[in-house]
């Protein structure tokens, strides 16, 4: 089994937090957690993988063939829409936050701290 | 009993659907009977749950996915009586919340109501699941319902400061706990809880194991707003609605941590060398516990200030789950429990507060509140609840935490609550009473207020954070109550008996008769009590009349705790990004030091 896939996965993940960490805009906030996000994806199905294995439909295969992991499958996608949802708000609180503040950038929203 | 769980999670979802889908259709009064009576039931069916759940664990499997020769197939919710009673508190604490709303949030629109449902099925789904990955479907739902409600009074940007930090640094956290339920099915092929523990057992903590460990609990513990994962907690809280603060700081923030007791004792136990992982913890809530207790003694704006009170006491259940004990984990659910109402209290009269004079603030609130009586006896009984003064409120799980704890651990979690109850009292005797100084450098700058006044169905309000507050502080004192929490957290430590009941369907071994009596304590509680109490109030007549003592205490005082005052004070920054670089860096060294100790 090849380590490549988990290389990347820990790359976009690491790649993603940076940005998170150090953006000066919300949507490009937004964007780099969905891309934390996807580190989740790339691992899951690596995990999931078998080589040389079928999509797992078993109708009119015969009994023991291989195919690769469902499971993760159905969790990446659960993962998805998950994701969705969070950055569908974050992006309407930038809507808010330009609409109140002119700006969209994090440090600009500080108006509270201590 | 098997039917009772997935309506707990049913029933606040499908009204919340309903409520939000019949908006502009139904009658005003039909939608709040629809909402609150949801949230009843649920809380009826979660006490039903709860005396149903003594014997045994009540495991639902969904779809009638039952086991095969001991391996899950499906989903389930496993729930004993620890999960129960946390589903009672949420449903207790969500309908008083709700009810409040029907008159604090009039002008809201009916999504409000929805949301809070959702936020009650997740919650309520989240204390019962079995199933790692169904763990993160219900903390994203909560999560998401919390998001939305935050920052639900748009109009200003301080909710939209708060609700983008809250968002952003949870979410961070719950793609950290993604990457970790990856790696462990990679090594395990098992999402089951029971099932995972099982095959962990088999083996040596690999590498693999220690940095999905990391994830899935620093997960929780960003929930949880321990520290140094806290920061968004403030920010959140200090925008939020009034009942929306009193779900989020009840109930909400602390249910992070049944997450971290539920991973621990059901799967990585089996991994633990000498108790390791628990150490780490312990470590984490004294820090917690200290620090947040600290920051709460600086704020001015009582819900930042009631933020760091749930924060620090937070870190004392933490401190007690870390103890890795049967009476530290039975100390840390009556906290739980009492600190749920009480704190839900303190933001119902914070909330009341607000609509009457439209500020939030101890020192521009100063003496403005005089006279209203039944407020500040419900404010004042509350913080005395959360100090832990004995046989009040806190005390019996502060007082069953001590049992397990070290010597040295003691006094630093006294020290946490009583620095918060320093910092509530404070605030009470200035708004209340009218005491104290008019203005306080200490504290910082004024907070842009929302000067909006409501109005309000004020005996109502009063009269929900009165029953929040009493039933809080009546937690200490009810007899019979400390030995179920000792029995529930017995069983909840049991990961043969659960593993044999889930997996298995064997029965477990039949409760004992509990004694109906209080719970007998040491001497040394009621001493750390009682000092509690007493260093609580002198701290808060220090704080009130600051410029009258002494030069050389003053000048000393300033000397000394001067400059880590103003890096408490930087390291706050508000700012998302630096939020986001403690959570990776702490997560990094606590991953480091677990890695160190079970290596």
């Amino acid at each position: 089994m090849s380590y490549l896939p988990y290389a990347v996965a820990a790359w976009i993940c690491v790649v993603g937090l940076f940005g998170v960490a150090t953006s000066r805009n919300l949507i490009h906030l937004a964007i780099c957690l969905t891309v934390t996000q996807s580190s989740s994806y790339v691992l899951l199905l690596s995990v999931g993988y078998v080589k040389h294995g079928g999509a797992p439909i078993f109708k009119g295969t015969k009994p023991g063939s291989t195919a690769v992991d469902p499971v993760v499958q159905a969790l990446t996608l659960t993962d998805v829409v998950v994701s969705v949802a969070v950055v569908a708000l974050i992006l309407a609180l930038a809507l808010d936050a330009h609409r109140l503040a002119g700006t969209i950038d994090p440090d600009g929203l500080a108006d509270v701290q201590g | 009993m098997s039917w009772i769980p997935p309506l707990l999670v049913a029933i606040p979802l499908l009204a919340a659907a309903v409520t939000a889908g019949l908006d502009h259709v139904t009658p005003e009064p039909l939608q709040d009977a629809i909402v609150v009576a949801a949230a009843t039931a649920t809380t009826a069916l979660a006490f039903l749950l709860l005396w149903s759940s003594e014997g045994h664990e009540v495991v639902h499997w969904f779809g009638g996915w039952q086991t095969r020769g001991g391996v899950a197939l499906g989903i389930d919710f496993a729930v004993g009586p620890l999960a129960a009673g946390m589903c009672c508190v949420i449903g207790v604490v969500v309908t008083l919340a709700l009810v409040y709303s029907l008159t604090f949030m009039k002008e809201a629109a009916r999504l409000f109501d929805a949301l809070m449902l959702a936020a009650l099925g997740a919650m309520c789904g989240f204390a019962m699941s079995g199933d790692l990955f169904n763990l993160f479907v219900w903390l994203e739902l909560m999560a998401v319902a919390a998001y939305a409600l935050t920052g639900f009074l748009v109009e200003r940007l301080g909710p939209v400061q708060g609700a983008v930090n809250f968002a952003i640094t949870n979410t961070t956290g719950s793609y950290l706990f993604a990457i970790g339920i990856a790696l462990l099915y990679a090594r395990t092929g098992a999402l089951n809880l029971a099932q995972l523990g099982q095959t962990l057992a088999h083996g040596r903590a690999g590498g693999l194991v220690v940095v999905a460990m990391t994830l899935l609990l620093c997960g929780f513990l960003i929930k949880g707003a321990v520290v140094p994962f806290h920061l968004w907690a403030a920010d959140a809280y200090a925008v939020a609605p009034a009942p929306v603060c009193a779900v989020l700081g009840g109930v909400m923030t602390d249910i992070g941590l049944i997450g971290v007791a539920r991973l621990y004792w059901t799967v990585f136990v089996a991994v633990d060398r000498g108790g390791a992982i628990g150490d780490v913890l312990l470590w984490l809530g004294i820090v917690t516990a200290v620090l947040a207790g600290t920051m709460a003694f600086l704020q001015r704006h009582l819900k930042r200030m009631l933020a760091y009170s749930v924060v620090s006491h937070i870190g004392v259940m933490l401190a007690g789950i870390g103890l890795l004990g049967m009476t530290g984990l039975a100390g840390a659910e009556l906290i739980f429990l009492a600190h749920a109402l009480l704190t839900a209290g303190l933001f119902f009269v914070a909330g009341i507060l607000h609509a009457d004079h439209g500020a939030i603030d101890e020192l521009r609130l100063r003496g403005r509140a005089r006279g209203c009586w039944v407020p500040a006896a419900a404010w004042l009984a509350g913080t005395v609840g959360l100090v832990g003064t004995p046989y009040v409120g806190i005390y019996l799980g502060h007082s069953l935490i001590d049992e397990s704890a070290a010597a040295w651990v003691v006094p630093l979690l006294w020290l946490g609550s009583a620095l918060a109850g320093a910092a509530l009292l404070r605030a009470g005797a200035r708004i209340f009473l009218g005491w104290g100084d008019a203005d306080d450098p200490l504290l910082g700058k004024p907070f842009e207020e929302d000067p909006h006044e409501r109005d309000i169905l004020r005996p109502l309000l009063v009269g929900i954070a009165v029953v929040a507050v009493g039933a809080g502080l009546a937690i200490s004192v009810v007899p019979g109550l400390g030995q179920r929490a000792e029995y529930a957290a017995e069983r909840f430590r049991d990961r043969g008996a659960y593993v044999a009941q889930v997996l298995r369907g064997r029965p477990m071994p039949p409760p004992p008769a509990l004694p109906v009596s209080v719970l007998h304590t040491s001497l040394d509680s009621l001493l750390y009590g009682g000092g509690a109490t007493v260093f609580a109030v002198a701290l808060a007549l220090a704080g009130l009349y600051r410029r009258r003592l002494p030069n050389f205490v003053s000048a000393a005082g300033e000397r000394t705790l001067g400059p880590p005052v103003r890096v408490l004070h930087a390291l706050h920054s508000g700012v998302v990004g630096d939020y986001v670089t403690w959570v990776v860096v702490g997560t990094a060294v606590t991953g480091a030091a677990w890695a160190i100790l079970l290596r």
